[in-house]
């Protein structure tokens, strides 16, 4: 008989045995679709990471492939901890990551709450906000350098008419003092609606069954921004924060249009030396070690950081 | 309409509006300008104060697409009378046109890189998503982290191996090594937003193909695909930008052949420092796809930023 029990039973069976039986396995199905992302991220980001860290224990120079290839041990790990500059670019990154991340939580986090008071056309101004940190950084770093410039640039004149100084009295690319902040303030500029998004998300979370049970225990609405969405955001936010860490601590295109790392090296950051010692000074070796270097902080960072993270999102 | 404790007040409305607001112009001010100032003559773009109001001209996009070579005046009139509005245009400045720049090439390479790096992409990321959020894969959480952790390395830690790499193989400075790179270096936002969006298509539909007869193939793009355009259109948006955007590795990995626009929008220098209308020329042009996708794209805007995000 063609409908035999057996056909009947297998026509009613669950889809993942059905499939089984025709054609292709599930699990080679799974295989076949994985397989090709994995092998494209292990040849272009791992095999490369393992190469820079083979590199970094060798005194090889990119423009000198005849050259012997020495084995030098530890040489250039102990000459990039000892070498001043680079502690220097160590520094100013750090000053650098504080303070964009101090000031676009602060403002990124008020936005988000305005928003969230679903004021009218509340939409169009949000996608306004967000638009620069859809640009090029390179694109916009250089331009900044117009904008700074000083007499004719907008902000220098926008700054002198507001606080009645002379525009071309400051120039905030040139001075030792000022370059710093000229950087921060493009990056808070161009990122500041990242985090403004992500703490969006997280004030959109919250239920309002929440705030209407504290209504009803009569706690102020300053205690209820304390007690509530102070630490229902907070996750949120700290997901942010990493996240523009990690972007930050890699800065390279923006800074490099912005500032070039000068003047001197104040706004040397550590991308921008690794840049110079890799592709202008090429010390592959040398600049492997570096690499490697911020690598690990990065990552170390990162995975202390998310420890934290993952406390506060238990609680 | 019912008391809500949760709604807030008209005045709470307002301030908020107010304070957004100002800081939304605040913020546009900035881009306004670059705009502006690809329309404005080289001498009103350095002009002090700077100047708001303003006599438009094209020169700076003239500028921007061609090379020029200033000419004696007995010379340029010589030449007779310039066949061309943009002739006419340059000749008033006692220059000529000599030839096209590298800005449209530029252009197109990127063009070429971003469209290319975001099929792929979206071919890879689709397929590894489907397998992820449909099938048991062996160490599923290890695999997927692994991919998104992909995205924390510093482009300069990997570009010397890569750059050695891509010369032992014959890809660089060519378009398929910038796509395949950028490709990778956007896998790991496509796959996780992907992801996303396939977890939300109930499973049941491709129960029921199946059950009609299809195979897994058939089910996956008859039945799944279809429904996933939105989320497919928004994440290919998104690897687009990316690699529209990107700097570092086009710097350090091109030199002439495939070398995409943002390396060379700042080398754009006219006769006395940087021509800053033609910069602000090529800037516009290169801005504005974007901006155009950043509006249409505004709804799945918080979902592609804050993918993992708001994830549990």
């Amino acid at each position: 008989m063609l409908h035999s029990p057996i056909d009947r039973v297998a026509s009613a069976t669950p889809p993942a045995i059905a499939a089984r039986v025709r054609g292709l396995s599930d699990r080679a199905i799974a295989w076949l679709f994985v397989a090709p992302s994995i092998v494209l991220l292990l040849a272009i980001n791992i095999f490369p990471l393992i190469w820079t860290i083979r590199l970094s224990f060798t005194n090889f120079r990119v423009n000198r492939p005849n050259a012997p290839i020495e084995f030098v041990g530890l040489r250039n790990y102990i000459n990039i901890l000892t070498d001043n500059d680079i502690w220097q670019s160590m520094q100013a990154t750090a000053h650098f990551l504080i303070w964009t991340i101090v000031l676009q939580v602060l403002i990124g986090f008020s936005l988000a709450y305005l928003i969230n008071k679903k004021f009218r056309g509340n939409d169009l101004w949000t996608t306004i906000i967000v638009l620069p940190m859809m640009l090029s950084p390179a694109v916009v770093g250089n331009f900044w350098t117009f904008l700074y410039q000083p007499q004719i640039g907008l902000f220098n004149y926008v700054v002198g008419f507001l606080t009645g100084n002379d525009p071309s009295s400051f120039s905030m690319i040139a001075s030792t003092s000022l370059a710093p902040w000229a950087i921060v303030i493009v990056d808070t500029w161009m990122w500041t609606p990242f985090v403004m998004l992500i703490c969006l998300a997280g004030l959109r979370s919250i239920p309002n069954s929440i705030y209407e049970a504290a209504e009803c225990d009569r706690a102020s609405k300053w205690r209820q921004f304390w007690t509530i969405t102070i630490p229902m955001v907070l996750p949120f936010l700290m997901l942010a924060v990493l996240f523009r860490g990690i972007e930050n601590f890699k800065m390279f295109d923006l800074v490099v249009q912005l500032t070039g790392g000068g003047p001197g090296s104040i706004t040397e950051l550590t991308s921008i030396n690794l840049k110079r010692a890799a592709f202008e000074q090429w010390r592959t070796g040398y600049a492997s070690a570096y690499a490697v270097i911020l690598f690990v902080t990065v990552f170390g960072l990162a995975s202390i950081y998310v420890k934290a993270l993952n406390k506060v999102k238990q609680r | 309409m019912s008391y809500s404790v949760t709604e807030p007040s008209r005045r709470q409305k307002w301030v908020a509006g107010i304070l957004v607001v100002f800081y939304a112009v605040v913020t546009l001010l900035p881009l306004l300008w670059i705009i502006g100032t690809g329309f404005k003559s080289p001498e009103d773009a350095i002009a002090y104060p700077p100047k708001m109001v303003f006599q438009p001209t094209v020169e700076g996009y003239v500028n921007l697409f061609t090379t020029r070579t200033r000419v004696p005046e007995d010379q340029l009139k010589a030449l007779g009378e310039p066949t061309t509005w943009y002739d006419k245009l340059v000749r008033k400045e006692g220059v000529v046109i000599t030839g096209a720049s590298r800005f449209a090439e530029r252009f197109y390479n990127s063009v070429i890189i971003g469209f290319g790096s975001t099929v792929l992409c979206i071919t890879l990321g689709t397929a590894a998503a489907y397998a992820f959020s449909r099938f048991k894969v062996p160490l599923k959480d290890d695999l997927l982290f692994f991919i998104l952790s992909t995205r924390m390395m510093p482009p300069i830690a990997v570009a010397i191996p890569i750059f050695l790499m891509f010369r032992s193989l014959g890809l660089s400075d060519t378009h398929a090594g910038m796509i395949l790179l950028y490709t990778a270096v956007n896998l790991s936002l496509s796959v996780w937003l992907l992801k996303g969006f396939l977890d939300e298509i109930p499973i049941e539909y491709e129960e029921a193909a199946l059950i009609d007869g299809y195979t897994r193939f058939q089910a996956f793009y008859k039945v799944v695909l279809p429904q996933a355009v939105t989320g497919i259109a928004s994440t290919a948006i998104f690897c687009l930008i990316f690699a529209w955007n990107e700097y570092a590795f086009a710097v350090l990995l091109t030199s002439g052949n495939a070398q995409t626009a943002p390396p060379f929008i700042p080398t754009i220098i006219g006769v006395s420092g940087q021509d800053w209308p033609a910069v602000a020329a090529g800037a516009t042009i290169f801005l504005v796809p974007v901006m155009v996708f950043t509006i249409l794209l505004r709804k799945h805007l918080l979902r592609g930023i804050t993918f993992g995000a708001v994830r549990k």
